[in-house]
């Protein structure tokens, strides 16, 4: 049986093959009830994609106002509505289930291990992401419109929203607990559930990374929970947490914020190096370099990540002090980020390279992710920060980051792995033409923003001044080929996997690829690795 | 970069024509706004000011050393995705491991990081030192203006509100928008004095909003609540522009700040001329006033000061006086009343209101002493409550 949705032929039996899959159930039963790893990936998978197109077709919006100076088409109060609502969508919607996604399906099948340790609690935390998603995207019909105070939330602009207000607290609190239990799930996999003799330093970068991700996110989404859980109550209970009226400290509401956030940065970009250290080797055919330094980069970048929080925060007025301090260790991830970057590179080094999909993106991903490196860098620097901070230089740079970061680390992980899950090979031509359109038009898109900010202009501007206009019809257009480039991927790439249309994928899809996930056959059946497998010393092969 | 740059500025050059087309006429008239944005500037503004020009500095230093790292990294990897190939019939090798390489390249960015934080320190530094201000002004975000207050130096005690030219709101509502400064024409310019140590003062009345003017290389939020404070030093006569830079709501986009910098001369002037307005605004104290004129005066004053514990009603309530009826609004001796207003009563219950001004005071007792139920007839002049304060 296919592993994705059920297609003709492959699935050959009868009842007898049923039975072979523990009665596994059929229909909606299948998807309601699901506790199988696999199907629970699929459906975080397919809810990322879906948010992330809603998400693509605010920023759309965005653009399509921001095409020509003065308001053609969107009003600045619904204009802030879809900044804000695209940031929380494409940050709480998009980027993170989907990398949970692919934790679900990938991290038992690379550890060896039958499924996720919590199989029930696996089923809600996704099942929790369905009514936050819609609490989350209906806001927009609620009196007075979507929450517009910016993805960050800053007090007290949140005191002045409308209902929508809470419901996007609420929905934040359930996608919290989500990424909570689907942490908490992980982390007892990694740990308790790997085949005797996957120790910890022969697992997959993927994996590790991911381990290191989940301590993150236990670590920093309770603390985001608090924040809005102050605003809530200074909204309706007459606290004064962060109302400046009543004695309280917006300040400190963007220290809180920004000690979830800059962690969170970090969760949303170390499970897409985890992808990228897969995906490098096995294209380049030679085993990772500095495997050891990789994970200790990765806990190093984790660490780091908690101390940085107040370069989001260098225009509010902190002591001179206190600028120094956090320029200092925000530069400091330089070093870690630049380790793995060499060690990628080193890993292609007199390897024999070919550049199918996956690679493709990698390569991508180093070279775009890269440039985003050197503009947090840039914006790391405390003077320079003043110039730019709330900027379209930031903007550019947090997309350099997430979008050419995790977006193309996950696109190249879903080359890689969808053939393993769905049992068919991509079209490597709508692959290329996947790729290509999307780095183009990616660099279309954001290359000029960091013009745009280095002259000055705000971010969260619904109209701008005349001489910012030939930039922005310029990132408007890149915007309109970069969102038509991923609807092409979901009906040309994604559609036709699922479908089981394409050439039958063999168990080992990639000549170089290493791993126990090319251990199981395509498509990687219903249950994997149902007795603890026997691996050979590098924790890469079963011996029996 | 530099490279991509161009070819970014000939991408832009591209924009440049299709935006002719598409908005038919006005932006083929379009100037740069000296003191403002360019045409599709590419890097910061020309900075007047000391910091301005040091952040420029830092941002090329990093520029170029990133630019040499950005080649230098990705010459290595090109050559290899072009050298070792697959096809070019590149056969792997099987190194994975190297502790050496591995120190190096730890050791190497940490070096250059340092050697970037060195100069990035000294500016800081130096942009926090707002000691020793010729002049202080206090900038106010409000929702969706600013608030300029001189505090401290020549022109102590001007105050003055800075908002949107209203025909730039209604291009930017038609959609039809023009002029090289559309969004950035106020109707009155914060005015500061040439090579003088300026002070900026930020806060807000109601979210935060930020202060910053590219060319004088400041940005400073502006949080309700909380002080805080920033500096420039502008070194040339000029027009200079900024816009709110934190998100403050839906018009956001409409509060932008223009910084018009005077030589010392003219900025005397316009100091001595805001004066002589502000003298003229004000109450002749000798003014002699006629009844119905005072009580409507008083009847705001009322509004904005008592009302919240008397009530618009006048009967109070509580430990609070009902001032409708109140034996000492309606005696025929006028000082009682005057002596309750500026000393207080019942040891502070009733707050003495010395602040207030002698019109203001007299208005608000005239409108008293004839409201409600309450018909003396009697009127309060100024004068009268020049003779009791102390």
């Amino acid at each position: 049986m296919s592993a994705v949705i059920d297609h003709p032929g492959t699935h050959a039996g009868g009842h007898h093959d049923e039975h072979a899959d523990h009665g596994a159930p059929h229909g909606w039963r299948r998807w309601v009830y699901a506790t199988n790893h696999k199907d629970i990936g699929t459906m975080y998978l397919l809810f990322a994609f879906t948010m992330f197109i809603i998400g693509g077709i605010l920023a759309l919006g965005i653009r399509l106002e921001l095409f020509h100076p003065g308001l053609q088409f969107i009003n600045p109060q619904l204009f802030n509505q879809l900044t804000t609502m695209h940031g929380l969508i494409m940050v709480f919607g998009a980027i993170m289930p989907a990398f949970v996604g692919f934790a679900n399906w990938m991290v038992p099948l690379q550890i060896g291990a039958a499924d996720m340790a919590f199989a029930r609690m696996n089923n809600l935390s996704f099942w929790l992401l369905i009514p936050a998603a819609i609490m989350i995207v209906s806001s927009f019909f609620m009196p007075g419109g979507a929450p517009a105070a910016g993805w960050t939330l800053y007090a007290p602009l949140t005191l002045q929203m409308g209902p929508s207000m809470d419901a996007g607290i609420f929905a934040l609190h359930i996608l919290g607990a989500s990424s909570i239990m689907g942490s908490i799930n992980i982390i007892v996999t990694i740990l308790n559930l790997r085949a005797p003799g996957m120790t910890l330093m022969k697992m997959p970068l993927f994996s590790w990374t991911w381990l290191i991700t989940a301590y993150l996110l236990i670590a920093v989404m309770p603390v985001l929970a608090g924040a809005i859980t102050m605003t809530l109550t200074d909204r309706h209970f007459g606290t004064h947490f962060f109302n400046p009226g009543g004695g309280g400290d917006p300040v400190m509401y963007q220290h809180i914020f920004w000690f979830f956030g800059h962690p969170e940065v970090y969760i949303m970009i170390l499970p897409a190096f985890g992808i990228i250290s897969a995906v490098i080797p096995a294209f380049a055919r030679k085993p990772l370099f500095g495997y050891t330094s990789m994970v200790y980069a990765t806990a190093s970048i984790a660490i780091l990540s908690f101390i940085v929080w107040a370069h989001h925060m260098f225009t509010t007025g902190m002591p001179v002090t206190g600028q120094l301090f956090f320029m200092y260790a925000t530069m400091l991830i330089a070093v870690p980020t630049g380790v793995k970057v060499f060690n990628w590179i080193a890993t292609m080094w007199r390897g024999s390279m070919t550049f199918e999909t996956p690679m493709l993106f990698a390569v991508g991903f180093i070279f775009v992710f890269t440039m985003g490196g050197f503009t947090g860098l840039i914006l790391a620097m405390a003077p320079i920060d003043i110039q730019l901070q709330d900027t379209y230089y930031v903007v550019a740079h947090f997309h350099y980051v997430l979008v050419a970061g995790s977006l193309f680390g996950m696109f190249s992980g879903y080359y890689y792995w969808a053939p393993k899950w769905t049992g068919v090979m991509y079209d490597e031509m709508r692959g290329k033409i996947h790729f290509w359109g999307s780095i183009i038009f990616f660099n279309i898109t954001f290359f000029p923003m960091h013009f745009l900010g280095l002259a000055g202009m705000p971010r969260r501007y619904a109209d701008y001044p005349m001489q910012f206009t030939d930039f922005n019809m310029v990132a408007s257009i890149g915007a309109l080929g970069f969102g038509l480039s991923q609807v092409y991927f979901f009906f040309f790439v994604v559609v036709p996997m699922m479908r089981g249309k394409g050439e039958p994928a063999p168990q080992r899809p990639w000549e170089g690829a290493q791993g126990l996930e090319w251990e199981v056959p395509s498509p990687a059946p219903f249950h994997t690795f149902e007795t603890p497998p026997k691996l050979d010393a590098t924790a890469t092969r079963i011996i029996g | 970069m530099k490279t991509l740059k161009a070819i970014w500025h000939s991408a832009g050059r591209l924009g440049t024509a299709a935006g002719a087309v598409l908005a038919c006429g006005p932006a083929l008239a379009l100037k740069d706004l000296a003191g403002g944005p360019g045409i599709n500037q590419l890097d910061l503004p020309p900075s007047i000011t000391e910091i301005g020009r040091d952040q420029v500095w830092l941002h090329n230093f990093m520029l170029i050393i990133c630019t040499v790292i950005f080649i230098g990294v990705f010459g290595v990897m090109f050559y290899s995705i072009f050298k070792h190939r697959k096809s070019r019939g590149a056969k792997s090798a099987n190194f994975h491991e190297s502790t050496t390489v591995e120190i190096v390249w730890t050791v190497v960015p940490f070096v250059i990081v340092i050697f970037m934080a060195l100069p990035a320190t000294r500016v800081v530094v130096a942009m926090k030192d707002t000691s020793a201000a010729d002049l202080t002004i206090k900038a106010t975000g409000i929702q969706w203006k600013w608030g300029y207050d001189y505090l401290n130096g020549e022109g102590e005690g001007i105050g003055f509100l800075s908002t949107l030219d209203a025909a730039q709101r209604e291009m930017s509502d038609s959609g039809k928008p023009s002029g090289d400064d559309y969004l950035l024409k106020v109707d009155n310019p914060l005015i500061v004095p040439v090579d003088k140590k300026v002070r900026i003062i930020t806060t807000a009345n109601d979210v935060i909003h930020a202060f910053g003017v590219p060319s004088l290389g400041v940005k400073q939020d502006a949080i309700p609540g909380f002080v805080r404070d920033t500096w420039f030093r502008a070194e040339k006569v000029g027009d200079y522009y900024g816009q709110c830079y934190e998100l403050c709501g839906k018009e956001h986009a409409y509060m932008p700040i223009h910084v018009k910098v005077l030589s010392q001369p003219d900025y005397t002037a316009w100091v001595d001329g805001k004066k002589k307005e502000a003298a003229a605004a004000a109450d002749d104290p000798k003014k002699v006033w006629a009844l119905a004129d005072l009580s409507a005066r008083g009847e705001k004053i009322y509004a904005a000061n008592c009302a919240v514990c008397h009530l618009p009603t006048g009967k109070g309530g509580g430990p609070i006086k009902a001032l409708d009826g109140s034996p000492i609004v309606v005696d025929a001796d006028k000082t009682k009343q005057i002596h309750v207003l500026l000393n207080g009563q019942n040891n502070g219950a009733m707050p003495a209101w010395k602040q207030l001004s002698d019109t203001e005071i007299a208005a608000v007792i005239t409108y008293t002493k004839n409201h409600w139920s309450n018909t003396t007839g009697q009127i309060v002049q100024p004068t009268e409550v020049a003779a009791l304060r102390k």
